[in-house]
């Protein structure tokens, strides 16, 4: 798991950039700029996919530069839910597609971003392929429709392998698995069994379960408790949503989405910030901080360092924060500081 | 009730109460106390509905139970202790079927005086409580692979949207927005979608608008006060009415009602029976007194229920008998008998 692609063209990497929809396009060039700045040997094969059409070869395109390169950062594809079932999600056919059955979000509270709540820390580990997102639906009789949330033991035995793992690797002590198994019996009793299963093979790993209405309340009122969070795909979309919203905002955090062969990096929330788009005010921190878990999945930690630092100082020290901050600085000023940061502190860059 | 509005409030209205296990008779007796100081003109009827097996080997709520609600349309619970028993329904499940609760409501309003770290909070959330993915259908398809059929219809979600607009309307609140996640569920939270809108054509005067389940949350976490009437399928309106109330401080003080079929509706608080401080005078009747209230504004009669909730939030406010839930130290009876006082004080 999370062998990286092999470095080709004398040590640097390609990886696929999908500028998405949105704010996405300049937020992705802010970082290709930032890497160039940076000099990270990285270069990034641009793949856009027009989310207004109907046919899927863009996002086919995608897919094959993605199984090409074997990582990507993108941005979010915006989905019209008024065309017929037969168009389907963008996002939803990359995650399924290259099986990337694990999203993982890291929200911790940061100094100097205003939150009600404070010393949060909470790794949220959501199974990314199925479940609600089965897109299995179908209108038996006119009027009734009935849409399939699929559980598979081989999938959440995966996914709680997955977190287990990961929580070893990151020092987690404790797991809290959320589901609703006491009305849906059988699905999230079994995803409930599943992570049990796994757990019992963790004892240094504490693990405890929660209803996922219980868990809502719980996080806004004493989020400090969590450690890590495991659940299946939709309960993971609220968690996940409530969590980032808790630290400051769909802004700040990134997301990453990981299979057995491939990994894709994205802001964790994954919004399209469509009324915000063009007008240089998109906090860049989170899709920033993506391109940071990128660089550590490269295995490029000394740049992933010197940008992850660089970024993090000009939300918490320099405070120069965008308007979702409640600042008033632009996009332009914040990364203007982020490289500033750099120059005085990293290794030789270009020159700005 | 086609009644003049003097001689409605001046009628006495019967209510059936269903005081429920646990903690339940004695928050039931304090609210029935707060009346009785208040004045209000409501007569109680007291049932048990601990679920019988009826002739054709159905489980069923009592038939006098039944009967009292038919008649009184109006319903005050308290909370229902889960039934471990193999093939032993859940009650509020029971209660449900019988009486086609098909709305539940939550107004989640902040308690001045009870602090949470979220203020100004002032939302409702609607939710569909019959179908979606509590329909309870569920199959083992091959060993290791589980289907679970979330239902979405086109008349519940008709009747759902009905309802949310109509609160909106008698409650002047100015916007309807529907919660859902049509962009993956397409065809499910569509359908949901579109009743929602064609609804939204017959009352113009309510400002209607769409939002993700995801970007709801991401949002009410930051900001609750961008929400007004919230309407939604039963997962999503299970999940956001709790995160609502935790909001506002917990189960212990929100209030639910659910609007059923045929003029019923049964007001309930919805936190657990708390065994464990069961008949020791401890309980925080605060949750099932709200929802009492939320049931003399249903019913018309609000200046009752403006008196008796100021009360209860000037007893909160001043701090100075509140239940060991609120931070305090005093017994549920001297926090009955202090709303109660001022309750009287009022007139």
């Amino acid at each position: 798991r999370g062998v990286p692609p092999p470095a080709r063209y004398g040590g640097r990497h390609t990886v696929t950039l999908i500028p998405g929809d949105g704010i996405g396009p300049e937020l992705a060039n802010h970082v290709r700029e930032l890497f160039w700045f940076c000099c990270v040997p990285v270069d990034f094969e641009l793949v856009n996919v027009d989310s207004s059409l109907t046919a899927e070869d863009d996002i086919n395109n995608a897919i094959m530069s993605i199984r090409r390169n074997g990582v990507a950062l993108k941005g979010n594809l915006e989905t019209n839910h008024n065309l017929p079932p037969s168009y389907k999600s963008r996002n939803n056919l990359l995650r399924t597609s290259l099986d990337l059955y694990a999203n993982v979000m890291h929200c911790q509270s940061l100094p100097g971003v205003k939150t009600r709540h404070r010393n949060i820390d909470i790794m949220i580990i959501r199974e990314n392929t199925e479940g609600e997102y089965s897109s299995l639906e179908h209108e038996s009789v006119p009027g009734v429709v009935e849409c399939l949330k699929i559980i598979t033991r081989v999938n959440s035995l995966r996914i709680a392998d997955f977190a287990f793992q990961t929580a070893r690797q990151n020092g987690r002590r404790r797991i809290t698995a959320v589901h609703k198994a006491n009305i849906m019996k059988l699905g999230d009793g079994l995803f409930l069994e599943c992570c049990k299963e796994v757990a019992s093979g963790y004892p240094d790993i504490a693990f405890d379960t929660l209803i996922v209405d219980n868990a809502t309340m719980q996080l806004v009122s004493r989020p400090q408790q969590f450690d890590m969070m495991l659940m299946p795909n939709l309960y993971g979309n609220v968690v996940s949503n409530v969590c980032a919203g808790l630290v400051g905002g769909p802004g700040l955090v990134p997301g990453a989405n990981h299979g057995e062969h491939y990994a894709l990096f994205e802001a964790g929330t994954r919004n399209t910030g469509r009324s915000i788009a063009n007008r240089n005010s998109a906090n860049p921190t989170a899709m920033l901080l993506a391109s940071c878990l990128l660089l550590d999945h490269l295995k490029l930690p000394a740049y992933a360092h010197m940008i992850r630092r660089a970024t993090l100082s000009t939300v918490t020290e320099t405070r120069m924060h965008t308007a979702d901050l409640g600042g008033q600085a632009s996009t332009s000023d914040v990364i203007k500081s982020i490289r500033n940061a750099i120059q005085s502190t990293g290794p030789l860059t270009q020159s700005i | 009730v086609a009644m003049a509005g003097n001689a409605w409030r001046s009628m006495i209205h019967t209510v059936t109460m269903i005081p429920g296990d646990g903690i339940g008779p004695e928050i039931s007796s304090a609210v029935m106390k707060i009346f009785e100081a208040a004045k209000a003109p409501i007569q109680w009827e007291e049932r048990n509905v601990t679920a019988i097996k009826g002739p054709g080997g159905k489980w069923m709520i009592p038939p006098d139970a039944k009967e009292s609600m038919d008649q009184s349309k109006i319903g005050l619970k308290g909370p229902l202790k889960t039934p471990i028993a193999a093939g032993h329904p859940s009650m509020n499940l029971l209660l449900r079927k019988t009486f086609d609760l098909y709305a539940n409501v939550r107004p989640c309003v902040s308690i001045e005086g009870y602090k949470t770290p979220y203020t100004d909070v002032n939302l409702v959330t609607i939710r569909e409580n019959t179908e979606g993915e509590y329909s309870g259908i569920e199959h083992v398809i091959v060993d290791g692979v589980v289907q679970s059929i979330k239902l979405i219809t086109e008349d519940a979600s008709r009747r759902i949207a009905e309802y949310a607009f109509e609160y909106a309307r008698n409650n002047q609140r100015s916007s309807v927005t529907a919660v859902h996640k049509a962009n993956i569920m397409r065809m499910s939270d569509g359908l949901f979608l579109r009743k929602c809108r064609e609804v939204a054509e017959t009352y113009k005067d309510i400002k209607f608008t769409e939002m993700y389940l995801d970007t709801v949350c991401l949002n009410m976490v930051q900001d609750p006060t961008q929400f007004d009437v919230l309407v939604m399928p039963n997962l999503y309106g299970d999940i956001l009415s709790d995160l609502c109330a935790g909001l506002i401080g917990g189960l212990g003080v929100t209030p639910s009602g659910n609007i059923g079929a045929n003029g019923v509706a049964i007001f309930e608080s919805v936190h657990g029976t708390a065994p464990d401080i069961a008949g020791l005078d401890m309980a925080n009747p605060t949750a099932l007194l709200l929802s009492a209230v939320m049931m003399l504004r249903h019913m018309g009669l609000h200046e009752y229920g403006k008196k008796i909730e100021t009360a209860c939030f000037d007893t909160i406010r001043d701090k100075k008998v509140l239940t060991k839930d609120l931070g305090g130290n005093s017994k549920c009876s001297e926090f009955t008998a202090d709303i109660c006082r001022r309750v009287v004080d009022m007139d």
